[in-house]
C-alpha cells in the first residue's frame, strides 16, 4: 500500500494541505506564455521556481520548455529584483533573440513588491528592448489562487496588448483556456469548419508538439503573434472558455475595447461542444455546415453504443474547475455518476456549478473547492468508485484501491500522447469515450470469472 | 581501466571562443572563467575554474534552488520522517515524488514519501506571518501519522516575512514529546544552486539526528554510505553487493534511509563517500565528532565498484573480508565483462558529453570508459572548485557573499562517543601503502587533455556544443532532454535515469551498457529526413511498373 497512512476517518484540517489538487500560479503563466509566437517566458524570482516549472511542463509535454529566470540571490531578495530583471532582459534579447519576453512574478518578487511595469519602462528607456520586440508582464503571486489563476493572469496580460484600430476585423477571439496543444488545434479546426475566422490565444499548438527533424529552434512556428493580439481589440466578439482560465481576459477586452464577450464552458463532451458551436455560428452569423453535424452524430452514435457499459458508473475526479465542470456535465449526460469532485483551486461558484449539474440525478455528489487528493482518497475509502479521472498523482490511489485511472488533466507524467490527441470537441469526445470504455472493459476482462468470460462485448 | 590520454580532434580554444561569441561582454567575461580547456594531469599549474558562483540573470541555467537541494535531494528519500513544506503550494508540489528515489517500506511499513504536505500559505499568512499556521500544520500531521520525526522546510517567502521556523519546531517538539521536530532554513534564494541546500540539510541532520541511537547495530565491518540517493534503485544494488561481501551498511545518506539509520550513524567505523559534493560536510563532521575516517568511493562502473570494495577491505585490513571481496568480484565480473565485450563492439570510439550534478559528471566517465567511449566535454550543475580540481584547492577557495550566508557549524570531538577507529600508526601504515583518506582528485584529473570542462552549462552553450562537436550521446537532466533530442542526438538523463536503472554496482553497469548501446545505436536518429527532403530534385525518369 503506497498511501497506507491515509485513514478512512475524515478529520478536519485547517492548516495542512496533503497531496494537493493544485499548484502555483507561475507555471500557468509559463504555459500560457508558450502560446505566444516567438516568446520566451521569464520567471522573476529565484531560479528554483523556474527550474521546477520547466521540469513539470517538460515531463508533461515531453517537449523542450525554455524559460529564463532572474536568479535572485539573497541580495536581490533584500534590495529588490530590478537590477536582476534589467540584466536578464538585456541578456535574453542578446543571446536567445526572442520577439517577446513574457515575465511573470513569483512569491518572492511579489513579497518584495517588485513592480514589473516600472522595471519594463526603465528597460525601454535604457534601450534594452530591441525595435519591434515586446515585453509582457503578469503578476502571479502563488499565495493567491492556483496555477489556473496564473494562467488566467498571463492570458489577461496578453489581452492587454490589444490596440483597437476602430475598425472591426470580422474575426472572433477564442480564449481556449488551459488545454493541450492538440485541443487548441482542434478548436481552430472546428472554427474553420464552421467557417469563422478566429484568433486563438494562447495557442500552444505548433509550439509544444514540434516535430523531430534534427534541427532545434527555441521558437517554433506556432503561437499567437503579437500582431494578432494587438488586433484582438478589433474582433467581433470574444468566446472565453472557462470562468477560471479565460474570463478575466475576455472581460477586459469587453470593458476596454468594446469587444463583447461570452464565457462558455470548455468544450468537453457533447453539450458543451454544442453550445460552443451554437454560440460561434450566432456571433459570426454563419450557417453550420453538415460536416459538423456529422461529427456530432458520430459522437451520439458512440454514446448510444456504449451506454450499457457506462450507465451508473461511479467516478471520482480531480483537477481544475473549468475542466471539471464540463467533464462532470459530460459524465452526467452519459448517465454516469461523478460522485466525488475535487479541485485545489478556490471558488465557491465551482461547488455550486457542480451541484447544479448533478441535481436531480440518482446520486449524491461530494464536491470541494480548495480540497486536496488526501481528502478525496478518504471519501473513496468510505465508499468506493468505479473510475478515477485526473492527473498522474491518482495512480497511487488507483493502485492501493484497485480502481482504474483515466489520465486526464495536468500533469500527466507517466503516459504519452496526450499532447497529440484532443479531448475537446466531438472528436475529442470520441477519444474520451474510447479511453473510458477501455478502462471498464479491460477491467471486466481481467475480473470476470472464466464461465462468463466473453469474446464479444 | 587504463586512461586514454590522446588529445581530442577539435581545437578546444576555437570551441570556447564560439561559445562566448554571442554574449554581451560582461557575460562573456564571466563565462570565460567557467569554461576551461583541460590540461594534462602532469601540468604544474592547471588552470583554475570558477564554480559555485551565481548564475547570470536571464541565462537559461540547469540549476535549481536551495530548497530543492535540501528538501528534494537530501531529506526527500528518508521514508519515515514526515516532511512539511512551509510556503505557498508550488515548492511542495514540484518536489512531490518527482525524484526517482526508490524505497522499501520494510517491516514497519512506514513510508511518507508518497505524501506531499504543505502549509499552502495564503496572502493572509504572508501579511500576518505563518508561524501559527505552521504550528497547527505540525499538530495536524502528528495527529494523522504519529511519526518519529517531522521536518520543516522554508521556501523563499518565509525567510522574507521572517517566520521563525526553528522556534516553532522547538516548541512543537516539546509539546508533542515523542516526535523529533526540526527545521531547515533552506529558502531558495540562500545559495547559488542546490548545493547550498545540501549543506543546510547536512548540518541539521547531523545536529538533530546523528548520535541519538545509543545501541550499536549488529554486524561486522560497519560503514556509512554517504551521498547515495537510491535513484532507480542504485542503493539497492550497492547494498546487495555490500551484503554479499559481508560489509554492514549502517546508514545510507540518504537513499532508502530511515530515522533510525541516521540516528545510528556514529556507530560505523568508516564513511564511504559517493557524491562528494552533496555530503562531504557530513563525512568531515562524523570524523571530527566521532572519529570515523572517510574515504571517497565510486560504485558507478564495474571496475570502480571493484576498486571501491577493495578500498573498504583494505581499510579494515581483515584477510577474511578481503578474500570474500575478491570472491564476490570474481563471481560478479564475468557477466559484466561478457556484456561489456558485446556492447563495446558497437560503442567503441563513440563520444559523450556529461553535464550533471556535483559528482555524476565524474562518476559516469568510468562507465563510458568501460565501453570504450570518450567524454568530449563535461561539467557540473552545482559543483564547487574542489569537485573539479580536487580537495587540495579547498584552503584556497574564496568565500563570497553567497557562501557566507550558509551556516558552518562548529563540531568538536564528543567527550563520550569519540573513538579513533585507527591508531595514528595504523593510519600511517595505510597511507604509506598508498591509501588515501579524505581524498578526492576531482573531475579534471580523469578528463583528457584538451577536453572542455564547463561549469553551470546553460541551454545556449549546450546547443552550441552539440552542434559543433556532434557527440553520440548527451547526458544531463529533464530540462535539457528534448532540446538536445530535437537536434537528433540521443539524450540520457543522469539525474533521474529516465525510467531506467539501477546503474550502480555490477548489475547496474550491465544495465547501463545496454542502455547506452540502445541509445547510441538506435535507428530512431536516422529518421529525421523524409525521402523528398533528402533528394529534393524531381527525377525525370520515374520508373513505373
Ligand atoms: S515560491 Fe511560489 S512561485 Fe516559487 S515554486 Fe514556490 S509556490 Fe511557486
Ligand atoms: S520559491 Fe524559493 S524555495 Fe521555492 S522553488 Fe522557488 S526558489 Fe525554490
Amino acid at each position: 500500500m503506497l498511501l497506507r497512512h491515509t485513514p478512512k476517518e475524515v478529520a478536519e484540517r485547517k492548516a495542512l494541505a496533503i497531496n494537493p489538487a493544485k499548484t502555483c500560479q507561475p507555471i500557468g503563466a509559463m504555459y500560457a506564455a508558450l502560446g505566444i509566437h516567438g516568446c520566451l517566458p521569464h520567471s522573476h524570482g529565484s531560479q528554483g521556481c523556474c527550474a521546477y516549472h520547466r521540469s513539470a511542463l517538460t515531463r508533461h509535454y515531453k517537449e523542450p520548455i525554455s524559460a529564463a529566470t532572474s536568479s535572485f540571490t539573497e541580495g536581490a531578495s533584500v534590495f529588490g529584483g530590478q537590477a536582476n530583471l534589467l540584466q536578464a532582459i538585456n541578456n535574453i534579447f542578446t543571446v536567445y533573440e526572442p520577439e517577446v519576453i513574457a515575465v511573470h512574478t513569483t512569491c518572492l518578487s511579489e513579497t518584495i513588491g517588485d513592480d514589473l511595469n516600472q522595471i519594463f519602462e526603465k528597460a525601454r528607456r535604457e534601450g534594452k528592448v530591441p525595435e519591434g520586440c515586446t515585453l509582457v508582464g503578469a503578476p502571479t503571486p502563488s499565495y493567491v489562487g492556483s496555477h489556473v489563476t496564473g494562467f488566467s493572469n498571463m492570458v489577461k496580460a496578453m489581452a492587454q496588448l490589444a490596440e483597437p484600430s476602430g475598425k472591426k476585423s470580422g474575426k472572433v477571439n477564442i480564449i481556449p483556456g488551459w488545454v493541450e496543444p492538440a485541443d487548441m488545434a482542434e478548436i481552430k479546426r472546428l472554427a474553420t469548419l464552421v467557417g469563422v475566422p478566429v484568433t486563438v490565444f494562447p495557442d500552444t499548438s505548433g509550439v509544444l508538439d514540434a516535430p523531430l527533424t534534427g534541427e532545434y529552434t527555441m521558437f517554433p512556428q506556432g503561437g499567437v503573434t503579437i500582431k494578432e493580439l494587438k488586433a484582438s481589440g478589433d474582433a467581433t466578439a470574444t468566446l472565453a472558455m472557462g470562468e477560471w482560465c479565460s474570463a478575466d481576459a475576455a472581460r477586459w477586452l469587453d470593458a476596454k475595447c468594446k469587444v463583447p464577450c461570452t464565457v462558455l464552458d470548455m468544450p468537453f463532451g457533447l453539450a458543451a461542444t454544442d453550445r460552443f458551436i451554437d454560440v460561434l455560428r450566432t456571433v459570426a452569423g454563419v450557417t453550420v455546415p453538415d460536416a459538423v453535424a456529422v461529427e456530432r452524430g458520430q459522437l451520439v452514435d458512440l454514446i448510444s453504443d456504449m451506454h450499457q457499459y457506462l450507465y451508473g458508473k461511479r467516478v471520482a475526479l480531480w483537477g481544475d474547475p473549468d475542466q471539471l465542470i464540463s467533464m462532470c456535465e459530460f459524465l452526467v449526460s452519459l448517465d454516469m455518476q461523478p460522485v466525488y469532485v475535487v479541485t485545489g483551486t478556490p471558488g465557491k461558484k465551482f461547488e455550486e456549478r457542480i451541484r447544479e449539474i448533478c441535481a436531480g440525478r440518482p446520486f449524491e455528489v461530494k464536491v470541494k473547492a480548495k480540497g486536496d487528493m488526501f481528502l478525496m482518497h478518504q471519501w473513496i475509502k468510505n465508499e468506493p468508485v468505479d473510475l478515477l479521472m485526473g492527473n498522474s498523482y491518482g495512480k497511487y490511489i488507483a493502485r492501493d484501491e484497485d480502481i482504474p485511472l483515466l489520465r486526464w488533466g495536468f500533469p500527466i507524467l507517466d503516459r504519452q500522447g496526450h499532447q497529440y490527441f484532443p479531448t475537446v470537441g466531438y472528436r475529442g469526445g470520441l477519444r474520451l469515450l474510447e479511453k473510458m470504455l477501455d478502462q471498464f472493459l479491460d477491467r471486466k476482462d481481467r475480473d470476470d470469472p472464466e464461465t462468463s468470460f466473453e469474446l464479444v462485448l | 581501466m587504463a586512461k586514454t590520454s590522446k588529445a581530442v580532434r577539435f581545437d578546444p580554444a576555437d570551441i570556447k571562443e564560439e561559445l562566448l561569441k554571442k554574449y554581451p561582454p560582461k557575460v562573456a567575461r564571466k563565462r570565460a572563467k567557467q569554461i576551461m580547456i583541460n590540461e594534462a594531469q602532469e601540468s604544474e599549474t592547471p588552470p583554475e575554474i570558477v564554480a559555485n558562483v551565481r548564475t547570470i540573470p536571464g541565462i537559461i541555467t540547469m540549476r535549481g534552488c536551495t530548497y530543492a537541494g535540501c528538501k528534494g535531494v537530501i531529506m526527500g528519500p528518508t521514508r519515515d520522517i514526515v516532511n512539511i513544506t512551509h510556503g505557498p503550494i508550488g515548492c511542495g508540489f514540484y518536489s512531490w515524488l518527482t525524484r526517482r528515489n526508490q524505497t522499501d517500506a520494510g517491516e514497519t511499513g512506514e513510508n511518507y514519501m508518497t505524501y506531499c504536505l504543505s502549509t499552502d500559505m495564503q496572502d493572509q499568512d504572508i501579511i500576518f506571518g505563518g508561524e501559527k499556521k505552521l504550528a497547527a500544520a505540525i499538530q495536524e500531521a502528528y495527529d494523522l501519522f504519529h511519526p518519529k520525526g517531522i521536518c520543516i522546510f522554508a521556501t523563499c517567502p518565509v525567510g522574507l516575512i521572517g517566520d521563525d521556523i526553528h522556534a516553532v519546531a522547538r516548541k512543537m517538539k516539546e509539546k508533542l514529546g515523542d516526535c523529533n521536530v526540526f527545521a531547515f532554513s533552506c529558502e531558495g534564494y540562500k545559495g547559488v544552486s542546490q548545493s547550498a541546500g545540501h549543506h543546510i540539510a547536512n548540518n541539521q541532520v547531523f545536529t538533530h539526528l546523528v548520535g541519538e541511537n545509543q545501541t550499536p547495530p549488529e554486524g561486522e565491518y560497519k560503514i556509512n554510505l554517504l551521498g547515495e540517493y537510491n535513484i532507480g534503485g542504485d542503493g539497492f544494488e550497492i547494498d546487495r553487493v555490500l551484503r554479499k561481501c559481508g560489509i554492514t551498511n549502517i546508514a545510507t545518506f540518504s537513499g532508502n534511509s530511515t530515522y533510525a539509520q541516521f540516528a545510528s550513524a556514529q556507530h560505523a567505523d568508516l564513511s564511504a563517500v559517493m557524491c562528494h559534493r552533496s555530503i562531504n560536510y557530513v563525512a568531515d563532521m562524523l570524523e571530527t565528532k566521532y572519529g570515523i575516517p572517510w574515504i571517497k568511493v565510486n560504485f558507478i562502473g564495474a571496475e570502480a565498484t571493484a576498486k571501491s570494495l577493495r578500498k573498504i577491505g583494505q581499510y579494515f585490513g581483515d584477510k577474511a573480508l578481503m578474500d570474500r571481496i575478491e570472491a564476490v568480484i570474481a563471481e560478479e565480473m564475468p557477466e559484466v565483462e561478457a556484456v561489456a565485450a558485446d556492447v563495446r563492439s558497437r560503442t567503441e570510439g563513440k563520444t559523450a558529453m556529461l553535464f550533471v550534478g556535483g559528482s555524476r559528471a565524474h562518476h559516469y566517465n568510468e562507465l563510458f570508459q568501460e565501453m570504450g567511449m570518450k567524454t568530449l566535454s563535461a561539467g557540473y550543475e552545482f559543483g564547487h572548485r574542489d569537485d573539479y580540481e580536487g580537495r587540495e584547492v579547498i584552503p584556497h577557495l574564496t568565500v563570497d557573499a553567497d557562501s557566507r550566508n550558509i551556516e558552518e557549524i562548529e563540531v568538536e570531538a564528543d567527550e563520550k562517543l569519540y573513538r579513533a577507529r585507527k591508531t595514528p600508526e595504523e593510519i600511517k601504515a595505510l597511507e604509506d601503502a598508498g591509501y588515501k583518506f579524505k581524498h578526492y582528485d576531482g573531475l579534471n584529473s580523469d578528463m583528457d587533455k584538451g577536453s572542455i570542462i564547463i561549469d553551470d552549462l546553460n541551454q545556449y552553450e549546450a546547443e552550441k556544443l552539440v552542434e559543433l562537436l556532434k557527440p553520440d550521446i548527451f547526458c544531463a537532466g529533464i530540462k535539457e532532454k528534448y532540446s538536445i533530442q530535437k537536434l537528433g542526438v540521443p539524450m540520457k538523463q543522469l539525474h533521474s535515469y529516465d525510467s531506467g536503472g539501477p546503474y550502480a554496482g555490477f548489475k547496474g553497469a550491465i544495465n547501463f551498457y545496454k542502455e547506452i548501446d540502445r541509445l547510441v545505436n538506435s535507428k530512431v536518429w536516422s529518421y529525421m529526413k523524409a525521402p523528398w527532403q533528402e533528394n529534393p530534385e524531381l527525377t525525370a525518369t520515374f520508373v513505373w511498373e
